[in-house]
Order: C-alpha cells, then sequence, then structure tokens
C-alpha cells in the first residue's frame, strides 16, 4: 500500500521543510507587494518593504488579514493575479452578509488537489479505492476539493454531493465505495440509515475522510464501530484553498499541516502576540504558494495547539489540535459559516427588532439551528395567516443569506432574556 | 352590527392563557367571546370584550401586544339551517369570510357569531338588505 502521496515532502527533515519555506515566503511576500495594493499599503503603514522579510524569523512583522479585511476588500481587492489568470472561484459566507470569494489560477488548483490528495493516501488511499464524495459540490470547497484529490490518486471517484441519502446508499453498496468523504454528521446519519436497512454486510467502507464541522472523539469511535472503517479529520478553510490545509494520519492525534504551502502561527488573540508551539491560541495561516488569492498571516479566529515532533507515520509535518473554539463569534452548523450579524441583519430588514436569540443543537447527529424572534406591535396581526406568512418570509430570506434551513420561532415580546451588558445571543446546546 | 374585537400573540406554553384572564378577571372585564387561531408554536387569541378600550390598554401595561379591529356581531337563529341561511346570503353577495366564531350563550333564541369580512359596510348592508339581525351593542352587552 502506497504510504504517502508526495513522500520527498511529507517527510523532509524539519530543516529542509524551514528551507523550502524561507524561500517561498520571500518569493510570495514579493508577489504580494507587487500585485496586491490593499495588502501593500499594509505594509507600508508598517514601514515595511519586502527587504524587510528574509526569512520566516521575520514573518511576525507582517500585518494580519482578517475576515473584515476579505469584506472590505471584496470583491477582487486581495487577488494576487489578472482575472484573465484564473480560472475558479469559491466563496463562503462573511461576517454580515458580504460574502468571501477566493480565486484560483489552475496552479492553486492544482496544488490544493495535491493536499487533498495526501489526506486521502494518509487514510489510506490508492488507485484501487473506491471514493464516494458527499461533500456538496458547488461555491461550497468541500466536494471539488476532495473530487480533485481523489482524481490525482486515481481512485475511482464517485461525485455524489450531498444529501439524497437513498441514491447514496445504492452507490455505495452497488459500487462497493471503500472511502466515504462528507462531514462528520453525514457519515453518523448514513451509519444510522445503514443499519437501519441492514445494509451493514453489504458495504465496503474502510475509511472516511470526515471535516468541515466540528466533532468529538466519542462521535468519531460511534462512527468507527458503526461502520467499520477508520475515520479521518481533515481541515481547510475557503480562504486559504479548502479542506486540506491540513489532514489526519494512522495515528489520529491531530492533523498534518501541510507546511510547503501553508505557514501556522498560533497568537494570542488579543495582542496578536506570537505564542510558542504547545500553547493554546488563535491559529494564523500564511499561503506560500497561492498565486490568484496569496493571504499573508490570515487570522482563522479558529483556537488550536501546534506540535512538532516526529510522527509515527513518518511525516514530519507541524500537528494542529482539533478547533477547540472561535476567538469570534462565528457558528459552524451543517458546516456552514453562520455568524449573528447576518442573522440579525435578515430580523432588522424584515421588519423585526435586533433582540433574538440562537438556539444551535445537534438532534440525531444533525445540527439545527434555531432563531428566536419577539413579536411586534407592527408584525402582529388578527390574521393568524399573515403572521405565518411573515414568518415564512422570513425563513425564506434567512436561508438565501445563510444557504441552511433556520427554523423561527416567534415569542411573545419581552421575553427573551435581557442580561446586563452583553447579550446573550447564541445558545449551543451540542456537546462535541 | 360593528363592534370592536382585541387581539394578542399567544406563545404555545402552559400558563400563557391563565395570565391574560387573571387581567381580565382583577380589573373586572367581561368577555362575551373567545377565539383562538394557532399553528404548533404560537397563536392569536381574539376577544371581544364588555370594555374594549380599557381592556387594550390594561393588557398593554403588561407588556403585551393587542391590535383593536372591528369585527360584525350577527344574530343567528338558533335552529337547524339558521346559519346554512346566513351563509347563503354572504356567498350570493360574493364577501370572503376571514374568520368566524361563535360568541358565548345566547338568548331568545338566537346564538351570536363574530364575523371579520373583507367588507363590513357591504356585508353589513347585504344583511340587513336581507332583513338578517345583525345584532346591537346592547342585547351584545357592550359598553
Amino acid at each position: 500500500m502506497q504510504k504517502y502521496y508526495q513522500q520527498e515532502i511529507e517527510c523532509a527533515s524539519p530543516e529542509k521543510i524551514r528551507e523550502l519555506q524561507n524561500e517561498r515566503l520571500v518569493k510570495q511576500v514579493k508577489h504580494v507587494w507587487d500585485n496586491v495594493p490593499y495588502y501593500r499599503k499594509k505594509m507600508e503603514e508598517k514601514g515595511l518593504t519586502p527587504d524587510d522579510v528574509k526569512s520566516i524569523d521575520d514573518l511576525h512583522k507582517l500585518p494580519f488579514l482578517s475576515k473584515d479585511d476579505l469584506r472590505e476588500a471584496y470583491p477582487y481587492g486581495l487577488m494576487g493575479k489578472d482575472l484573465k489568470d484564473c480560472v475558479r472561484i469559491h466563496s463562503t459566507s462573511g461576517t454580515t452578509g458580504k460574502r468571501v470569494v477566493a480565486f484560483y489560477t489552475q496552479h492553486d488548483i492544482d496544488l490544493w488537489e495535491d493536499c487533498c490528495a495526501r489526506a486521502i493516501v494518509a487514510a489510506g488511499g490508492d488507485e484501487t479505492d473506491v471514493c464516494q464524495v458527499c461533500y456538496g459540490y458547488g461555491l461550497f470547497t468541500g466536494g471539488s476539493g476532495l473530487n480533485g484529490g481523489s482524481h490525482k490518486v486515481g481512485c475511482l471517484t464517485l461525485p455524489m454531493s450531498s444529501g439524497n441519502t437513498d441514491r447514496q446508499l445504492q452507490f455505495m453498496t452497488d459500487l462497493e465505495s471503500t472511502i466515504l468523504c462528507c462531514t462528520p454528521s453525514y457519515a453518523a446519519y448514513l451509519a444510522e440509515s445503514i443499519h437501519e436497512r441492514g445494509l451493514r454486510d453489504k458495504i465496503k467502507l474502510k475509511a472516511g475522510i470526515f471535516g468541515a464541522e466540528a466533532w468529538s472523539e466519542e462521535m468519531r469511535r460511534d462512527i468507527e464501530k458503526s461502520l467499520g472503517i477508520k475515520a479521518y479529520d481533515i481541515y481547510g478553510l475557503t480562504e486559504l484553498s479548502g479542506p486540506g490545509v491540513s489532514f489526519e494520519c494512522s495515528e489520529q492525534s491531530g492533523m498534518h499541516i501541510n507546511e510547503d504551502h501553508f505557514i501556522a502561527e498560533i497568537i494570542d488573540p488579543n495582542t496578536g502576540e506570537v505564542l510558542p508551539d504547545g500553547t493554546q491560541g488563535e491559529l494564523v495561516f500564511t499561503s506560500l504558494t497561492k498565486e490568484a488569492f496569496p493571504l499573508l498571516r490570515y487570522r482563522t479566529r479558529d483556537i488550536c495547539v501546534l506540535t512538532r515532533g516526529k510522527c509515527s507515520c513518518g511525516r514530519t509535518f507541524v500537528k494542529m489540535s482539533k478547533p477547540r473554539g472561535r476567538s469570534d463569534d462565528m457558528l459552524i452548523v451543517k458546516g456552514v459559516n453562520v455568524f449573528p450579524s447576518q442573522i440579525e441583519a435578515v430580523l432588522i430588514e424584515n421588519g423585526y427588532q435586533a433582540n433574538y436569540q440562537i438556539v444551535v443543537d445537534r438532534v440525531n447527529n444533525s445540527d439545527t439551528l434555531e432563531v428566536m424572534v419577539e413579536m411586534t406591535q407592527e408584525n402582529f396581526s388578527d390574521n393568524l395567516g399573515k403572521i405565518t406568512d411573515m414568518e415564512k418570509a422570513l425563513v425564506s430570506a434567512l436561508k438565501a443569506m445563510l444557504g441552511i434551513y433556520v427554523k423561527v420561532r416567534l415569542v411573545a415580546p419581552k421575553t427573551i432574556q435581557r442580561s446586563e451588558g452583553k447579550a446573550v445571543r447564541v445558545i449551543d446546546k451540542r456537546k462535541i | 352590527m360593528k363592534i370592536k374585537q382585541i387581539s394578542l400573540f399567544l406563545e404555545n406554553r402552559a400558563g400563557q392563557l391563565l395570565e391574560i384572564t387573571k387581567i381580565l378577571a382583577a380589573n373586572g372585564i367581561n368577555m362575551k367571546a373567545l377565539n383562538i387561531a394557532e399553528t404548533s408554536d404560537y397563536g392569536v387569541l381574539r376577544l371581544i370584550v364588555d370594555d374594549a378600550e380599557k381592556t387594550s390598554a390594561v393588557l398593554r401595561e403588561s407588556g403585551m401586544i393587542t391590535i383593536t379591529s372591528t369585527v360584525s356581531a350577527v344574530a343567528v337563529p338558533d335552529r337547524m339551517g339558521g346559519l346554512n341561511e346566513l351563509l347563503n346570503v354572504i356567498a350570493d353577495a360574493e364577501i370572503s369570510i376571514e374568520y368566524m366564531y361563535s360568541a358565548f350563550g345566547q338568548k331568545d333564541g338566537v346564538a351570536y357569531m363574530i364575523f371579520k369580512v373583507d367588507d363590513i359596510d357591504k356585508f353589513e348592508e347585504t344583511l340587513a338588505a336581507k332583513d338578517v339581525n345583525v345584532s346591537g351593542v346592547e342585547e351584545f352587552g357592550l359598553k
């Protein structure tokens, strides 16, 4: 069995990786300085020129980028290449409704697919495998990322996209899928459906690559037991490419970051100070090879720990823990980024007050999102039909904004608790 | 006869209706008719009371949302086919009924029904022309 997709780099010595990072960082900073006026201005404000960055020891001098910058620079402000050189976009939701759009050259896609291929091989995949990809295809990066990686490995790829469980199970049994790629909650749901239909003996899965949402060790063991597979975590974000920024190996103790393409730092989210390895803090990534959307020191808002040291799998790439939380108020629901501010904007636009509460839960392994909204004098009517019509319009507007179903619960005025000072907007009941 | 109806937003939870009847009782308000339209999560309570203005005021003081609308109270003969005849008249005049419900009790062989229609003036004119008794404020016991 093939063990690595690109052994030379995946198992390179720390010195060699560092040398490569130094060389690529200097080149990337120059590329950004020359082509991204938005970031060049940020560097100039700090009195920096590309000459100030000679190695990764100088990385800390560079200014951060945040989701706010992405919003401000929307849509073309952070591009490092002309549109004519780009071949694709992917997109995710932003903080206040404006979406984040990331651009890709063919080269960018090629390297991204390499990263996904590494994840598939690390999960035991090779050209004899049948890889069923049930992440969403489209603007979401999950589907096309794993699809591309699966092609590179040479697996027979089933581009299923998400949903339609009957069809998923039919292909899984008829074509004997061996690797499953989807969100962990969908994997748990499929596992349940497989048992309910008595299909356990008909499936040939050996591994699953599950990402795009938080999941616990307990959930991992449940899925592994139920499907008879080994379940691997994968991490990524659209701003940096998509899934495959980091991936788990057979040791299942953290995700190896593809350090030839990304430099990871951990910072104190309040001061921005760089923290040593092994300390918990906010994860920051610098993209070393992206051409079209070359983000330097991008603050992910994910709270993690980095661990270095030789891994039993043979890889030398630094490992990141599963994200342990967020340094902002972003929620991940069904793999989709949700900001309370987006929900607030929709409520106000639809004539409701900004007093609301968001309740997130996980029911039968699937995330649910409910928004409690207070009825107002203006929206009230003696005609129940008018109220339910308004409620439906609000559900549609939220779906248009977030891309997922949100249950709206109308409550009596002044029943949502007003807390002293900061309002409690989000109640997350999920036990992850 | 045009009368005032008070509507309130109700959450679907135990004790919600009691909160309202408590306030009405404490303020000496007498209910003449009551109706609830509901979904699984919430509902609309519609009330005909002897003093609509006072009711609206005391409920709002308690932080509730109320709206006052104009509905029509009609005396329907309390016999077989009574409502059927009335509905025939309304349908012939092409008047749409948004909702309707019956009031508490009856007297002198008539039952009172509350109608919310799309065109209340036409509704009352039509019934008057057909000699259907549109009940008055007095016989309905409103202030």
